[in-house]
């Protein structure tokens, strides 16, 4: 690290969130702090973000569970009723000849949450334990970590979509199942966890190197 | 530490101020994994407390089986599903995992049987149309053992009888074979049906076919001990004196086949036949209602010439009543006497006889007992012989009759089974009558002969020319001189006619003579009387002529 970077902490400075005002702490302890414009209170790192982003995540891990296990498309057709898994999904259209859309889907819904969610992990742990390694490569993988965030999505709107469509009485019939329900809370929930997680902290540990 | 930008004065900015906003030591957002946990483990508790039993089922094919998809199925409520296809170690059967709901762990017992559902056209009509899509799942029949099993071998086919099918099943025996009949293929009583084949296997000799047949409640209770099974397959006609009759079941079992019971007419009422009671089925409706025959005696005979229309099934005929039947024609070679014998043995039915004996008399078919009855029979002259059953045909069945002028033979006891005596037959002994009139026919010197009625012949002619010769010469010489003598003849006898005449002198002579002749005749007979009357005339003269 070379440079004489100055992060407005160390300045001594705060910016509310909100209206972008920059504040002196000024005596007032941290927690308290409040915008003296807009009333927002006001904190040098996202508030709880380390607590947070753990908690998102340690739920969407559970939940990621129950998203794989439990069907997530009920489809109910005059020769029978079938349920069918994310994984299941995934196999029967490797199987029946469409191996791009197999791979995609592979990668969107299974892939995706996974990695995210170690990612995430990676992140915490790093940042937890004040490593100072390689801080810009972890400031991409975060990044990619947002961006890629609402991809996983796919599956829940395929089959939203796939349920308001196929009803057709008793002929067929297609319903969400529990599994779509965990599916979209681990999407949503490692959404909230990136969104909780404060990328300073990564630089954080720097700065004490560097002093 | 590097220094703060010199236009930048941090004391120039707005101090922040204290906020009224609480802040929670715990921070709410450690209620979303709680609830997150709370729902898996709710989950992962359920999935946990559902789990079932899992068995392993094997089959023969795991055609239609899917790992994952193929479900099990009772009364078309899902209790189960096939997690794994795989091949048994000896890699002649499949083996399906199954992982059955816990509601289902009462289906785990011993006797439960399952079998796989696919589209099935057969006797019993067509079935499992639906898994033609739907793909094939396995059914199930809840047994009703108490004893946990977890290890099942899966029928091949639907099990006839179910547990929500009650009925009760007997065993048939069939000697002759089944014909057009399989699994599933009815069973009638009066017409009506009222049961199905449940399986069949073959006797471990081969000599038969054994049939597990069940009849369906209410009507297992008109199959009694005494009750006759028989093929009804196919059209069974019969002619007799009242013409032709057809009989059949159903047209289903025309094509299909079947099998129909019933009592025969002479049977006793009789309480309902256990379950797995042994029947025999008959092969047809006559067959089934003959006496059974329970016993068989072996015999064996050999006949002099050709047994050409004597075939197995021929009956024996005992004075008229079919008391066996022909069993099979064999070929024998004797080494001593270097001849070839064709001994054919024979089936009888004491039982047959025993029906018509007489009250008393020990049962015939009791050892012993037989024999002797076999040798006084023979004693007496009964003999077996061939004879013609059909003329169109030439059939030939055996009779069993007495010909007391049959040389002396008794029962050879010697061989096994018991020879018994024959006699040749009436065709053999007609046959023996022309073959010894062409013998004798073929010893006579035809040709000798013939050139001997030649020369006859010829002799004839010139013997009849000297007669000719003979009778021209008498025609010539002697003929004049007999017309002379008989000119002479012819003469003297009109001579004599003329003499002879009415109105001939000599004739009217000869009467008068003869009156004057009779008057002389009744005057002597006159004085003869009165001589008679008064002797003493001839002194005294005549009596009336006193005074």
């Amino acid at each position: 690290m070379s440079g004489p970077w100055l992060t407005a902490a160390e300045a001594g400075c705060l910016v509310c969130h909100t209206c972008d005002l920059v504040v002196r702490p000024a005596g007032v302890a941290a927690e308290e702090a409040c915008c003296p414009r807009c009333g927002t209170p006001l904190h040098l790192r996202k508030e709880n973000s380390i607590v947070r982003t753990w908690a998102l995540l340690i739920a969407a891990v559970i939940l990621y569970i129950p998203a794989n296990v439990l069907p997530v498309m009920n489809t109910t057709t005059i020769f029978g009723t079938e349920a069918d898994t994310i994984l299941s999904g995934v196999v029967y259209l490797w199987t029946s000849g469409g191996q791009p859309l197999a791979l995609l889907v592979f990668f969107a819904s299974i892939m995706v949450p996974l990695l995210k969610m170690l990612a995430l992990t990676v992140l915490l742990v790093s940042v937890q334990r004040r490593s100072t390694w390689d801080p810009p490569q972890r400031a991409r993988l975060y990044r990619l970590v947002e961006f890629v965030g609402r991809w996983s999505m796919l599956d829940i709107y395929v089959v939203t979509l796939m349920a308001a469509l196929v009803q057709i009485g008793s002929l067929a019939s297609i319903r969400p199942g529990y599994g779509a329900v965990a599916f979209g809370s681990v999407v949503v929930l490692t959404m909230f966890s990136a969104m909780s997680f404060d990328p300073r902290f990564i630089w954080d540990p720097m700065r004490a190197k560097n002093g | 530490m590097a220094e703060p930008p010199k236009s930048f004065q941090a004391d120039d900015l707005p101090a922040a101020v204290i906020g009224s906003s609480g802040r929670r030591k715990l921070p709410l957002v450690w209620i979303i994994p709680i609830v997150a946990a709370l729902i898996g483990g709710y989950l992962a508790v359920k999935a946990i407390l559902e789990k079932g039993p899992t068995a392993t089922i094997t089959f023969v094919t795991a055609e239609g089986i899917e790992a994952g998809k193929t479900k099990i199925l009772y009364r078309n409520v899902e209790i189960g599903q096939v997690n794994d296809v795989g091949v048994s170690e000896d890699e002649k059967r499949v083996i399906a995992t199954v992982e059955f709901k816990k509601s289902a762990t009462k289906f785990l017992v011993k006797d439960t049987r399952f079998w796989v559902v696919r589209p099935r056209v057969g006797a019993g009509g067509v079935s499992g149309l639906g898994t033609l899509f739907s793909g094939a799942y396995l059914g199930v029949d809840l047994g009703k053992s108490t004893e946990p099993q977890h290890a099942f071998t899966g029928l091949e086919a639907p099990p006839i009888v179910t547990a929500d099918s009650p009925g009760r099943q007997f065993i048939l025996h069939s000697a002759e074979g089944i014909g057009s009949l399989e699994v599933g293929s009815p069973i009638y009583f009066r017409h009506i049906e009222v049961g199905r084949i449940a399986a069949f296997v073959l006797d471990p000799d081969g000599n038969g076919v054994k049939l597990w047949v069940v009849v369906f409640s209410p009507y297992e209770r008109y199959v009694t001990p005494n009750t006759r099974f028989w093929n009804a397959s196919g059209v069974d006609m019969t002619v007799n004196a009242d013409g032709l009759r057809v009989h059949t079941e159903s047209v289903a079992s025309i094509i299909a086949g079947g099998i129909a019971f019933e009592d025969p007419p002479d049977a006793t009422q009789a309480a309902p036949a256990e379950a797995d009671t042994k029947f025999d089925l008959a092969v047809d409706r006559v067959q089934a209602m003959k006496r059974p025959d329970n016993q068989v005696m072996n015999f064996v005979m050999y006949f002099d010439g050709s047994l050409r229309g004597l075939s197995p099934g021929a009956p024996i005929d005992f004075n008229g009543l079919t008391v066996g039947e022909v069993k099979q024609i064999n070929l024998e070679y004797d080494p001593t006497t270097k001849r070839l014998l064709f001994p054919v043995s024979v089936e009888v039915y004491p039982d047959r006889l025993r029906a018509r004996q007489r009250k008393g008399a020990p049962p015939i078919e009791t050892p012993g007992v037989a024999g002797h009855f076999l040798d006084n029979l023979v004693a007496q002259g009964y003999r077996a012989q061939l004879r013609s059953g059909n003329i169109l045909t030439g059939q030939l069945y055996i009779a069993f009759d007495r010909f007391p002028n049959a040389p002396k033979a008794t029962v050879n006891r010697s061989t096994t089974p018991v020879e018994i005596p024959t006699t040749p037959g009436t065709l053999q002994e007609l046959t023996g009558a022309v073959t010894q009139i062409a013998a004798k026919i073929e010893k006579l010197p035809l040709e000798e002969l013939t050139t001997d009625a030649h020369q006859a012949m010829q002799t004839l002619n010139s013997t009849l020319a000297s007669v000719d010769q003979l009778v021209k010469k008498i025609d010539g010489e002697v003929t004049p001189e007999v017309q002379t003598v008989l000119q002479d003849a012819h003469r003297t006898l009109e001579t004599a006619g003329r003499t002879l005449q009415s109105d001939s002198p000599t004739l009217i002579d000869l009467r008068q003579a003869m009156s004057e002749l009779t008057r002389a005749a009744e005057a002597v007979r006159v004085l003869a009387e009165m001589l008679d009357k008064q002797p003493e005339s001839l002194i005294r003269g005549k009596k009336g002529d006193q005074p």
